[in-house]
């Protein structure tokens, strides 16, 4: 049994400790919202928060998160209202949409780090999520106007 | 205004039968449909006003998708067309995918499909009459109801609204308006009264796609269901020899390992021990070595056959007599690799199956075709099988398998387990799976006229036919397969040429191909782009300049040309180092041109800036257009920067994202999009935007370096500026 603390809630899981947590969120737990896209970390879909640093979980096994806190595309906001969420939504951000769960937990560490992030801080830390849709420029944009939305919303 | 001809006899037989005083759509089981019919928790219910529009007690107005959302935004164009004319409320819209069936099937091309970027011209009628049909038999329905006639009545946001202000919404009156017989003639609005069409309308996906609700394939999950991984032979087609399954059923989790016709399947409770259980699987493999081919070999054999006489597809004047005249003939050759579609989304299909059903769930471009094909597996009848569309994690042409590949493969493992079974693809299936966008060959001669303009140009192409096998077979016609050809034998510089000779050789490798973005101008628009513009530099002209002089009788490409130039500041000065290139070209109706603004630092190349012009007639969504330019071209980027899959003794050699590279936000250029206000065809947006962005840099790059490119990817030695 491994415990873990996801998106506030305490779970316990019966599955093998060299399991990645990806795996677990989405085959154990049912948080699909966290993506498979390449396995190797690669690709940034399945992008979750562990204790509030941006992991990759499809490398990332279970015994690691034991005990920690776990934050997935799910727990970001109960409503959309995260500045980012509300920016992906004004400014038509996503096309088909598989990896932008990735993006948003990427890039929400980058905004609580970064509240006024530069075009280079956005390279920096949005580099290891590969959007196949192409949709950078929108990213970028939708970063900067997070930020502001952030601001002018005051920290949550 | 506009007239439509949509016969009450035909509507019914397009789309609907009676059953229970309710239409339902035609071909869909009615106890079956759990998904689209099913009625709200709240105890909404949802009256079928026709196969493409449900509308709900509650005033929800569901709308069925006859085409797949993958990204290109039909979730929200179709609702645009329908909500034109019905006067639905639109924060009450509700989209779904439609089921396969026949009222779903493509207006032009004859079968169930989401692809050669037509969902928005094809549907431009069908949907906006299906919008304009429930508005005529809601206002009746109303008016009967109100004791007036429907020409005393308006609509308005979901409401019926009569002379004397009474207002009944279509919620109220659905059931009765359902029941009323389709209006034999329906008129459409007049252009001038559009309130949607034009307009840009934000995407209706997005809430569920920025928390985590959205499904995909990969998402569904079902009670009892196991997930299965499957070892795919190393080299394509070769079948298993023997399998040792001992070590696989070992691991705790692993239910099951069966043979099926594509390899060995482990049967998992879920992924992580069905992906280990293979890893543990020990299969010998029964490989013809004559079909392991290599891409070295495949490239000199290609050569070869290029010296050959091919068939012709597009012929004039006497070329080899003109090539023969004058010293200043320009020959190249070019060669561009095999490329994977790399969706974000790796394939998968779940299947539930029992003694007489069979349902699907999986993201799919080719729903009938799935149909058809798991039918053929189960021995059942196609109305046996029901396929549910998720959203797509990306497809770019990987989803509409001419072989129905992954959904044939989940279709056997469940057949032959006896399970519910969702099959995962990893991303090294994915990329090792084949139905590549082919490897091609071009040869190119060219002597220009005394006044600059190409004067007799002979033109070889060699690569696989894409057609051959598909449900498209027929459009090969005297040996040609379109898809090869396109974007050269119809180019409009070709027609401008007074001697001209096209020809093509379709030879037949071990190498599953498909369309991939844009298909065959993924290659042609390099060619015929890159050499114009060595023409024109052999011309001393500029390079705008001179595409203008040979695009003088085509006003749409000019036009793009123009728009692209003008806006990007072509001819003026640019940053010291700075650089720029062009291209346009015309595809699936709507021509795109695009100006790339580059530097080379340090032999690397950076590109600063793309500027995007698109004449695709009436743009229904105009910043979903942007949004697909901006998409076509970090696409076309990709596949000049990395795109290369390659063969050794059969095996392909990528295997993930570290080594069949994507560009990634540090490489995105800014790209400004414009879209030429016109009255021409509607055409596509999904396609149109990747052929030019290459050669546009690839000029660019000449401009910067001298040397111009005729292989892709770029190499190192590309970018070396001394």
């Amino acid at each position: 049994m491994v415990k873990l603390t996801i998106n506030g809630k305490e779970h316990s899981v019966d599955v093998r400790p060299d399991t990645p947590l990806l795996w677990v969120l989405r085959d154990h737990l049912g948080l699909t919202g966290t993506k498979f896209g390449c396995g190797m970390a690669q690709c940034g879909a399945c992008t979750v928060h562990l204790n509030g640093e941006a992991v990759r979980s499809c490398v990332t096994l279970v015994s690691r998160a034991a005990g920690q806190k776990v934050t997935t595309i799910e727990g970001l906001s109960k409503d959309n209202s995260h500045p980012l969420q509300r920016a992906w939504l004004e400014d038509d951000v996503l096309q088909c949409g598989y990896c932008q769960s990735g993006q948003i937990m990427s890039a929400a560490v980058l905004l609580r780090d970064h509240p006024n992030p530069s075009d280079s801080d956005i390279d920096q830390a949005m580099s290891g999520n590969i959007c196949r849709c192409g949709t950078y420029q929108r990213i970028r944009n939708a970063i900067h106007k997070a930020a502001k939305l952030q601001k002018e919303g005051g920290v949550k | 205004m506009s007239k439509s001809n949509l016969t009450r006899r035909k509507f019914l037989q397009d789309s609907t039968i009676i059953a229970g005083g309710l239409i339902i759509p035609f071909s869909v089981p009615a106890g079956n449909r759990k998904t689209v019919l099913a009625d709200g928790a709240d105890g909404t219910k949802f009256i079928t006003q026709n196969a493409y529009l449900h509308i709900g007690t509650d005033n929800t107005v569901k709308i069925l998708l006859a085409h797949s959302e993958m990204g290109q935004g039909v979730w929200t164009t179709m609702p645009m067309l329908i909500a034109e004319e019905l006067d639905c409320d639109w924060n009450n819209i509700k989209v779904e995918h439609g089921p396969a069936g026949a009222p779903y099937i493509h207006t032009a091309f004859g079968i169930q499909l989401t692809g050669g970027s037509t969902s928005t011209w094809s549907e431009f009628d069908r949907y906006r009459k299906a919008g304009a049909t429930a508005r005529m038999m809601l206002t009746q329905a109303a008016a009967d109801k109100m004791n007036t006639t429907p020409d005393k009545c308006k609509t308005e946001n979901g409401y019926v609204i009569s002379a004397s202000n009474k207002k009944l919404s279509y919620g109220e009156v659905a059931e009765a308006a359902a029941k009323l017989p389709p209006p034999s003639d329906v008129p459409l609005r007049d252009p001038s009264k559009w309130k949607y069409i034009g307009k840009s309308k934000r995407r209706l996906d997005t809430p569920e796609k920025i928390n985590g609700t959205a499904k995909f394939g990969m998402d569904m999950q079902f009670p009892g269901m196991l997930t299965a991984v499957v070892a795919h032979p190393p080299v394509f087609g070769a079948k298993v020899k023997s399998f040792d399954a001992s070590k696989a059923k070992a691991i705790p989790g692993v239910q099951q390992v069966v043979e099926i016709p594509s390899g060995v399947a482990v049967l998992a409770d879920h992924y992580w021990e069905a992906k280990l259980g293979r890893d543990a699987l020990k299969v010998e493999w029964d490989i013809d070595p004559a079909k392991a081919i290599d891409s070295r070999d495949q490239l000199d054999s290609y050569k070869r056959i290029a010296s050959t006489t091919g068939v012709a597809a597009a012929k004039a004047g006497d070329v080899n007599a003109e090539l023969s005249k004058g010293s200043k003939k320009i020959e190249a050759e070019y060669f561009f690799p095999y490329l994977a579609h790399a969706a974000m989304e790796p394939m998968n299909c779940t299947v539930l199956l029992s003694e007489n059903s069979c349902e699907i769930w999986t993201g799919t471009q080719f729903q009938m075709q799935e149909q058809t094909a798991a039918a053929k597996v189960l021995g059942m009848k196609p109305e046996q099988v029901m396929v549910n569309t998720t959203f797509l994690g990306g497809a770019f042409g990987r989803r509409a398998n001419k072989d129905n590949d992954y959904v044939v493969e989940a279709v056997h493992v469940a057949k032959a387990s006896g399970k519910n079974v969702k099959l995962v693809w990893s991303r090294e299936d994915d990329m090792r799976g084949g139905y590549y966008r082919p490897a091609f060959l071009h040869k190119v001669q060219v002597m220009p006229a005394t006044d600059g303009k190409p004067g007799a140009w002979k033109h070889t192409i060699v690569g696989q036919s894409i057609m051959q096998g598909s449900p498209f077979e027929a459009m090969i016609q005297n040996g040609i397969d379109p898809a090869s050809t396109e974007g050269i034998s119809d180019s409009p510089y070709m027609k401008e040429i007074p001697n001209h000779l096209v020809e093509l050789h379709s030879p037949v490798v071990n190498v599953p191909v498909l369309w991939w973005r844009s298909v065959g101008h993924t290659h042609t628009a390099f060619v015929m782009e890159t050499m114009i513009d060595e023409l024109a530099f052999a011309a001393k002209a500029d390079p705008v300049e001179y595409r203008r002089s040979l695009l003088k009788n085509h006003g749409r490409n000019l036009a793009a040309l123009n728009l692209a130039a003008e806006k990007s500041g072509w001819g003026k000065s640019l940053p010291a180092g700075h650089f720029r290139g062009v291209a346009v070209h015309e595809s699936f109706g709507s021509s795109v041109a695009q100006v790339a603004e580059i530097s080379i630092v340090n032999d690397a190349l950076k590109v600063h800036k793309v500027t995007c012009a698109i004449d695709c007639g009436l743009a229904v969504n105009p910043d979903g257009v942007a949004a697909q330019m901006e998409s076509g071209i970090i696409f076309g980027l990709t596949a000049l920067l990395y795109g290369e899959i390659t063969l050794e003794k059969g095996r392909v050699k990528q295997r993930n994202f570290h080594d069949y590279k994507m560009v990634r936000m540090n490489e995105a250029p800014v790209i400004d999009v414009h879209i030429v206000k016109s009255t021409e065809k509607m055409g596509g947006a999904g396609e149109p935007g990747t052929p030019p962005i290459a050669p546009a840099i690839a000029n660019a790059i000449f401009a910067a370096t001298g040397k111009r490119i005729r292989t892709l990817p770029l190499r190192p030695e590309d970018l070396k500026t001394t």
